[in-house]
């Protein structure tokens, strides 16, 4: 084939690669991820931090495959698939590396709200309680003598509410990085907030924790809207759920055009007993990508209201 | 880039006069570096932001001038810089050396080591000596100067940062040279027998008289494509710790294309590594020649210096060295005569071993947080700002003066087949004379232990590479240290330390605080590191306290260490099992139970 110059390139002539996952040829265009390559061949990979609409930060390594020549695993959705690449995505090593990726953030997060993950260490096998410690029950001399355990450490955060729209629990974060990159280059360009300290203790924060409404955020929801684990999650909802009310299985989604500005974004309205609590985007709409901005993710509150007042974000610590 | 937004706290008049000095001074003295380059964040997403590697030194001044990182200094500085206030305090979190909550004293704060030569000798009683005597402490990781311990470096409070030890009269160091013959290779030879003290023998005279600049010399004369032949030709090999073909790493940068870097790694953070710190202290201008050769003959313009925070004295005399070297002309607008533009740049990290992996430097030098990328790409194509990027341990560097110097035949002289040259090693512990050594690759660590003054005591381990290395038993003297006979064994020399324990040594306390120096220096970026370094810590603490492991304990271990090993990002996470797993074997951790 020739190649004429890089930039004249016409999009639809991209460059095609085989590679072979599992022992299965299957053919990408240039650029795309093994990820991209694994569900052209028909085979489900867990992800956390990776979303089709944001840039892929390959933190979580949930994701990881086998690449024959590779010291090491190699994270799925993020690593371009090359021309004659062997992959195995289920060979004892990835379940084991993706078991024991599932078994740490059990073992350290609230993982009750976060449903795919759930999901994903059912199938893997994950055993948080493994490092409940209970083995190391032999007392050293034999006297029974057993000096305290205080168990694993875990991620520990009061749940942060501080406006009327949506809620932070970070005891649920697993720090996908995914908010970040929506309240920054991915989407919303605000950079509200950022992940801060070090090592188990690193966090999701405003400058000094500041709350939010005093912060740079401008609640456009977006944020909320990446959230694989409700660490993140809109009023409504948390609200809700808090008396038992939040019923996935009752709501309608119903399509629509927001009509705040001539942009044309889609907005998904998800509808439970005749009331609108939640509303998201498509991440393949080409307008938003997913992405909304305050009017759009939470103006609809007008409907349910005399007379629409912009949203509040008075805050009211819990 | 939106607009920022930034809270009402605004800076004190001497917060702001701090920074603006801080970066006026980089304007000044750096002005020859370019700072504008798109950056490649992560899977290639890219910024472009021009002033925002200035963070570093403006989080310093703050620190040094009000003893913490407020909220008014932190949105002075991200106005200044056009950084957003929760990315810059994500930075400066991030940092063994800034805090970002108002100190309750005046003080200079005394950072005291409690890594394990230094646990040794007496680390805990000499903090609490120095709290009851009124002082600021802060206990933190090993500080580079295992060979002096227990180790103290003073972070300055409105003063500069200091280390004690380097007022004391001539260096402690003791080096020792085993190369055999005079033209065989030797990195320390021409620095011995000097007072490193002494400033007049860091003037460029007397290093010429020496025989500095015969490399830099060489190295136009040669030409880049003779100059790379003979590094790969002498068969160099990184000192870093990876061990990685110089050769190839240059090769692959001088073919790139555009704006490139080279980088003088210097971030010493390895438990038990002392040996770069010397090099700067005892002959500053070798490493800023070493510098200029590698970047004239890739082709780069910019040189940086990265160095670990805590080492003042080095970072005075590299500074010097560097201005040395703009009078000298080597560097410049037209670059030791090359009619090319180099010149060099030095930052100082601010407390966080990680930033001594190549990418994890990167970003911390652009300003952002110290959190390795993911590879490939790799710096030879995408490395500081997204360019082409060469990034060497400096004792690499100064190999290859040496090997410019004497030609790669004579090089390989000393050595073995797989592994040429000789390697510094940091010796520390229970040895006779700890210090530097420059040993023939392929000695046995009981020549090397018995160059060092021989074992006090009854030898009970030796932890080979630090943290990120592992321990070998009694049993282990005749091991022959060089690449290839260390990794047949399943051990490694990494970047040199040799840290030696006799029977006295409480090894289960060692290994625990081992365990717990992974906890604190994983980035947190990635889950099986960030999870499973403290997963395994509490299994240490468990077997540590019942005084055995069972087999559920040693099996979990083996989970973790499987896991970190293969699915973390960076090298931290894949050797952080090591020593732990390494010291099981050795029975360090009490007996085994079923
Ligand atoms: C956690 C970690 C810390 C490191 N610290 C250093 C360091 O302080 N100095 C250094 O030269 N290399 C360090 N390295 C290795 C660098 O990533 C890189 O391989 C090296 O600087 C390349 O130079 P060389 O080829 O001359 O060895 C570190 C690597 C890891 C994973
Ligand atoms: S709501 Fe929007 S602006 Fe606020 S933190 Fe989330 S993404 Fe950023
Ligand atoms: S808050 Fe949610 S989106 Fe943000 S890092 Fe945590 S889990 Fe990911
Ligand atoms: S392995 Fe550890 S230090 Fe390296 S990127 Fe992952 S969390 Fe950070
Ligand atoms: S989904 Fe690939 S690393 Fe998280
Ligand atoms: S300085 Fe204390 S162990 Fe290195």
């Amino acid at each position: 084939m020739t190649r004429s110059g890089e930039s004249l390139r016409p999009e639809a002539e991209t460059e095609r690669v085989t590679l072979s996952i599992d022992g299965r040829e299957v053919t990408v265009p240039e650029g795309e991820t093994i990820l991209a390559a694994c569900t052209a061949a028909d085979v489900e990979t867990p992800t956390i931090c990776w979303a089709p609409n944001l840039t892929p930060v390959n933190v979580c390594r949930v994701c990881v495959v086998e690449l024959e020549g590779s010291r090491t695993l190699v994270p799925a959705c993020s690593r371009p698939a090359e021309a004659g690449m062997q992959i195995s995505t289920d060979s004892e090593r990835v379940r084991h590396s993706r078991r024991m990726v599932l078994e740490f953030l059990g073992s350290a997060n609230d993982l009750s709200q976060a449903s795919e993950i759930a999901d994903w260490s059912r199938i893997y096998g994950a055993d948080p309680a493994r490092y409940d410690g209970g083995a190391s029950d032999v007392s050293a001399d034999g006297s029974g003598d057993l000096p305290e355990r205080p168990g694993p450490e875990r991620v520990r955060e009061p749940v942060r509410i501080q406006d009327d729209l949506y809620i932070r629990a970070y005891d649920r974060c697993v720090l996908c990085y995914k908010c970040v990159e929506a309240c920054g280059d991915d989407a919303q360009h605000t950079f509200a907030i950022a992940v801060a300290g070090r090592g188990f203790d690193a966090r999701i924060r405003t400058e000094y924790d500041a709350e939010l409404p005093d912060s740079a955020c401008v609640y456009c929801g977006n944020c909320v809207a990446v959230c694989p684990t409700g660490a993140l999650q809109f009023r409504t909802e948390f609200d809700l759920r808090a008396v038992g009310e939040w019923r996935p299985d009752d709501q309608s989604v119903t399509r629509t055009v927001c009509s705040y500005c001539g942009v044309g974004c889609n907005l998904d309205l998800h509808v439970q007993d005749e009331r609108i609590v939640k509303v998201t985007s498509p991440a393949d709409h080409s307008v938003t990508s997913g992405h909304l901005c305050i009017k759009g993710r939470f103006g609809w509150q007008y409907v349910h209201a005399p007379a629409f007042e912009p949203p509040t974000t008075s805050a009211t610590e819990h | 880039m939106a607009d920022l937004h930034f809270s009402d706290a605004e800076p004190t008049a001497s917060e702001r006069r701090a920074v603006l000095a801080a970066l006026s001074v980089d304007e000044e003295s750096d002005g020859a570096v370019v700072v504008s380059h798109p950056r490649v964040v992560r899977a290639g997403m890219q910024r472009r932001r021009q002033m925002r590697h200035q963070l570093l030194p403006a989080l310093h001044a703050l620190q040094r001038e009000a003893g913490w990182i407020s909220p008014g200094g932190l949105n002075f500085v991200g106005r200044t810089l056009g950084v957003p206030p929760a990315e810059a305090y994500g930075v400066a979190t991030f940092y063994e050396m800034f805090r970002t909550e108002a100190p309750a004293h005046e003080l200079s704060v005394r950072h005291v080591c409690i890594d394990p030569i230094c646990a040794l000798a007496g680390a805990a009683p000499l903090a609490e000596h120095l709290r009851s005597q009124g002082h600021a402490v802060h206990e933190g990781p090993c500080l580079g100067q295992c060979e002096r311990a227990p180790a103290v470096f003073i972070q300055g409070r409105r003063e500069p940062d200091r280390v004690p030890a380097d007022g004391s009269g001539p260096d402690s160091l003791l080096v020792s040279i085993t190369a055999p013959a005079p033209e065989a290779p030797s990195l320390l030879r021409h620095m011995i027998g000097r007072e490193p003290g002494q400033s007049e023998s860091m003037s460029m005279e007397a290093y010429r008289e020496r025989g500095g600049g015969a490399a830099l010399d060489a190295a136009l004369r040669l030409g880049t494509d003779e100059v790379i032949s003979q590094v790969t030709a002498a068969g160099l090999s990184g000192r870093g710790g990876a061990a990685f073909p110089t050769g190839i790493k240059w090769r692959a940068v001088a073919d790139g294309e555009g704006p490139k870097h080279v980088v003088a790694n210097i971030d010493e953070s390895e438990p038990g590594t002392f040996k770069d710190r010397l090099l700067c202290e005892l002959e500053p201008l070798a490493i800023i020649e070493s510098i200029a050769v590698a970047g004239l003959t890739v082709g780069a313009e910019h040189g940086w210096i990265y160095i670990r925070g805590e080492y003042p004295l080095a970072t005075q005399r590299l500074r010097h060295a560097i201005a040395q070297a703009r009078s000298a002309g080597w560097l410049g607008d037209d670059a030791a005569g090359s009619g090319r533009p180099f010149d060099i740049e030095l930052r100082r990290g601010a407390g966080a071993y990680i930033c001594g992996e190549e990418t994890a430097l990167f970003n911390s030098l652009e300003g952002f947080r110290g959190e390795p990328r993911n590879k490939p790409p790799f710096p030879t194509t995408h490395g500081l700002f997204g360019r082409p990027t060469v990034v060497n341990n400096p004792e690499t560097l100064l190999n290859v003066n040496e090997i410019l110097r004497i030609g790669p035949e004579a090089y390989r002289s000393v050595g073995t087949e797989g592994s040429p040259g000789t390697k510094l090693f940091c010796l520390s512990g229970h040895v006779g004379r700890p210090g530097l050594y420059e040993a023939p690759f392929g000695m046995t660590l009981d020549e090397l232990l018995g160059l060092a003054g021989g074992v006090q005591g009854t030898l009970a381990a030796v932890l080979l590479g630090g943290a990120a290395g592992s321990f070998v038993g009694p049993d282990a003297g005749g091991l022959r240290l060089s690449l290839e006979d260390t990794r047949a064994a399943g051990t490694t020399l990494g970047s040199g330390p040799v840290m030696v324990f006799n029977d006295t040594a409480d090894m289960s306390a060692v290994v625990e605080r081992l365990a717990k120096f992974f906890c604190d220096e994983s980035c947190g970026q990635c889950v099986p590191c960030r999870v499973g370094t403290v997963r395994q810590h509490e299994l240490v603490t468990q077997i540590r306290r019942t005084g055995r492991s069972t087999e559920p304990q040693r099996e979990l271990l083996g989970d973790i260490a499987d896991a970190m090993g293969d699915a973390s990002i960076c090298g931290l996470g894949h050797t952080a099992a090591s020593a732990v797993l390494s010291a099981m074997r050795l029975g360090l951790l009490g007996d085994t139970a079923s």
